[in-house]
């Protein structure tokens, strides 16, 4: 940890950077996703197609997405923007599905009570639909805040820096310890971000019976995972 | 006075009929039970007037307004609604179920709360169980809710879709007894859906029996349908043969005792 | 837009194709590298997803654990292990092992437990050994899950190999990172390009095998 001591201030630098690129891409993701889950609820065959689309984007591959981006834009390839476009690209393709689903969770006869007793459309998707696709909404915006910040890393390939650059510079003048610094910054940022999400999602959703047993072995054992992986 | 069905009828864009040319009236202060089996059309035809389905032919009137001409949401919110088992927002408290519409309406949460507690305290809940999620309470103990957030906005109309068919025997005969008190006091005008002919002829003053497709089989007080069921239908569909509807007098030391079409007593003569 | 057509002549031209740097070759490379990856994760990671579903033991650890590896970068693993074992295809193999197992373990014990219990419990019932009620009921039935896990684990090798050339010389990603090297961004979005090809087809071809083992096509033994 020797190589921490004396690079703090890179390190400390580069896992800012690694924010500003993950935070505002998963961001983006979220909202575009509700925009799309929502369309693909409320019209089924236009969300058969845009589902569809969302699939195929995301097997596209992330870094010659990267490479693909700047050109359709009109972007700099080095540019921060190219690479939260492409991980907002890939978190909504991701999380598109998932929004669909979480509105299609939403109980029917809740929905119904609702309509009967005068909420109007707008009050009826703010106050009754969003509240309650919350739980699945969030179980989709976990997966896709962990592999965000896992693969802003690849900026690094392209010149976007990150704690990404750790791992390249790491590997290109053979200090390990830069690589683990990298994996593990990155690591504890996702589980952080994971974290926050947890305690929003109980907070949005007090009125969800909590399993407490469950909880705590969820975030128990993430801890001592992280150290296996090292 | 009262809520008017003119010759309503609704046809949906692929063909099905659910209700043709149903005309009907309940005055004010009254109850009507539309009683039917699935497909009969009860559902369609008590969700027209709070505007939920929208006829195809026909007006629904509410003292002698057409519901068609009155702001949709507005209308929702002057009608209490009472939805089947399921139908509380799960994400609210018990106590802002109940204060939901008085919200909407612009009143103070605060004051709508205050209001609410003594809701359930009408409806026989302790209000401490305002305090919990619906998740929290018993099914009875959810329709009990559900009917004080019908009731929290004042409103001169409620409607009832199969309001106690989830619950078990017991507890449903405990909310039939309390809503009967209820409307003693309140004397609302209540359209109620029900496919259990014997809630329909407890709660109704007026009832209505339909048959698949929304046509009328009979119409009446359920006195009238018991004395002069129209057809085979009917008869069938109120069980006159049933043992239990078809009761008798014996005279045991003196006194008259009831007992039903299977000989078991059910109650004395008095 | 043009650079769009400067990539697609960069593919079409016969001077890129044939000997050992051309774009067959290439993409033999990337799928050897990809179909290897996939099936040494699979012969460890389905056995075990399939024992964790069936006996339903471990599956909080090991859901723990497949979603810490998730959450490890791809690119730190590979640079980790390019420096721990050098430059050559074993690294960027291992790190792809390493990528394919989460998806191909959740993949196997979902499907396992997706099995119908009434199925799982007749066989039983019918004087079925435990064995047999893996591989003629859960197996069968969980199939199509399954196999969703194989073609989410082979979407992102396809995808992640292209990484591999970033510590050997190996794969479609060569053309990505000469070309990043060299400015030449014709070559660099004919590899992209070349990548997402190949991966949607693979994509492609899996959605209709996952299709075609779905459980009520009925391989059941009743």
């Amino acid at each position: 940890m020797t190589w921490l001591d004396t690079n703090r201030a890179y390190v400390l630098d580069m896992l800012v950077q690694h924010v500003r690129l993950a935070v505002p891409a998963i961001a983006i993701s979220v909202l575009v996703a509700i925009v799309l889950g929502r369309i693909a609820w409320r019209w089924p065959r236009a969300g058969t197609v845009v589902l569809g689309i969302a699939s195929l984007l995301y097997s596209v591959p992330a870094l010659p997405l990267l490479i693909v981006i700047p050109v359709l834009l009109g972007i700099p390839l080095r540019s921060g923007l190219t690479l939260v476009v492409a991980l907002a690209v890939y978190g909504t393709a991701l999380l598109a599905g998932t929004a669909a689903d979480a509105f299609r969770s939403v109980d029917p006869r809740v929905r119904e009570a609702a309509e009967a007793m005068g909420y109007s459309r707008t009050g009826l998707f703010w106050k009754v639909d969003l509240p309650l696709a919350v739980p699945v909404l969030l179980s989709g915006i976990r997966v896709i805040t962990v592999s965000t910040v896992s693969l802003v890393t690849i900026g690094a390939l392209v010149g976007i820096p990150s704690l990404g650059n750790l791992l390249t510079d790491g590997f290109q003048r053979d200090i390990r310890a830069e690589i683990v610094v990298g994996v593990l910054g990155t690591m504890l940022l996702a589980i952080a971000l994971d974290v926050l999400l947890v305690v929003a999602g109980a907070l949005l959703t007090p009125w969800r019976e909590r399993r407490p047993r469950r909880a705590r072995a969820t975030t128990a054992s993430a801890v001592p995972a992280v150290e296996g992986a090292a | 006075m009262g809520i008017e069905f003119r010759d309503v009828g609704k046809t949906y864009p692929d063909g099905t009929v659910a209700v043709t040319g149903f005309s009907c009236s309940i005055p004010s202060h009254r109850t009507l039970a539309l009683v039917g089996t699935s497909g009969s059309g009860k559902t369609t035809l008590m969700r027209m007037v709070n505007r939920m389905v929208e006829p195809t032919t026909g007006t629904v009137l509410i003292d002698d307004r057409d519901v068609h001409e009155l702001e949709k949401v507005a209308l929702r919110r002057s009608i209490g609604y009472v939805p089947q088992a399921g139908g509380l927002l799960p994400h609210r408290r018990v106590v802002d179920n109940v204060a939901t519409v008085p919200v909407l309406t612009g009143t103070t949460r605060r004051a709508a709360r205050t209001a609410a507690l003594q809701l359930l305290e009408l409806v026989g809940l302790d209000p401490a169980l305002g305090k919990r999620y619906p998740a929290q309470l018993s099914g009875g103990q959810q329709q009990r809710v559900a009917v004080a957030r019908a009731l929290a906005a004042d409103p001169n109309v409620l409607l009832m879709d199969e309001p106690f068919g989830a619950v078990d025997p017991i507890v449903r005969r405990d909310l039939q007894d309390q809503l009967v008190q209820l409307q003693a006091e309140l004397g609302k005008t209540i359209v109620l859906v029900t496919h259990d002919i014997d809630e329909a002829f407890k709660l109704g003053d007026q009832v209505v029996i339909l048959r698949t497709g929304g046509i009328v089989a009979q119409t009446g007080t359920p006195q009238e349908i018991l004395a002069a069921p129209a057809d085979d239908f009917v008869r069938d569909f109120v069980g006159i043969g049933r043992a239990e509807r078809s009761l008798q007098t014996v005279d045991v030391d003196g006194r008259n005792i009831v007992v039903d079409g299977s000989g078991r007593p059910v109650g004395v003569l008095t | 837009m043009n650079l769009f057509g400067e990539a697609l002549r960069w593919i079409g031209d016969g001077s890129h194709w044939g000997g050992p740097g051309g774009i067959d070759t290439r993409i033999v490379q990337h799928l050897w590298v990809t179909f290897a990856a996939v099936g040494i994760a699979a012969v460890l990671a389905i056995p075990l997803g399939v024992l964790i579903g069936h006996t339903g033991r471990g599956r909080l650890v090991v859901v723990a654990l497949a979603g810490a590896v998730r959450a490890v970068p791809t690119l730190g693993l590979l640079t980790l292990l390019g420096l721990a074992i050098g430059i050559g295809v074993e690294a960027p193999l291992l790190a792809l092992v390493a990528l394919a197992f989460p998806s191909l373990l959740a993949g196997a014990y979902a499907g396992i437990e997706a099995a119908d219990p009434g199925a799982v419990d007749a066989a039983r019932a019918v004087g079925m050994s435990e064995w047999q009620v893996v591989t003629r009921v859960e197996v069968p039935l969980g199939a199509s899950v399954l196999i969703g896990g194989i073609r989410a684990a082979t979407l992102q090798v396809v995808a992640t190999a292209t990484l591999a050339a970033y510590i050997s010389d190996t794969g479609l990603g060569r053309y990505l990172f000469s070309g990043l090297k060299s400015r030449d961004y014709a070559q660099m979005l004919a590899g992209a390009l070349l990548v997402a090809a190949l991966a949607l087809l693979l994509d492609l071809l899996m959605a209709a095998l996952q299709r075609a083992s779905s459980p009520t096509q009925g391989k059941v033994p009743s």
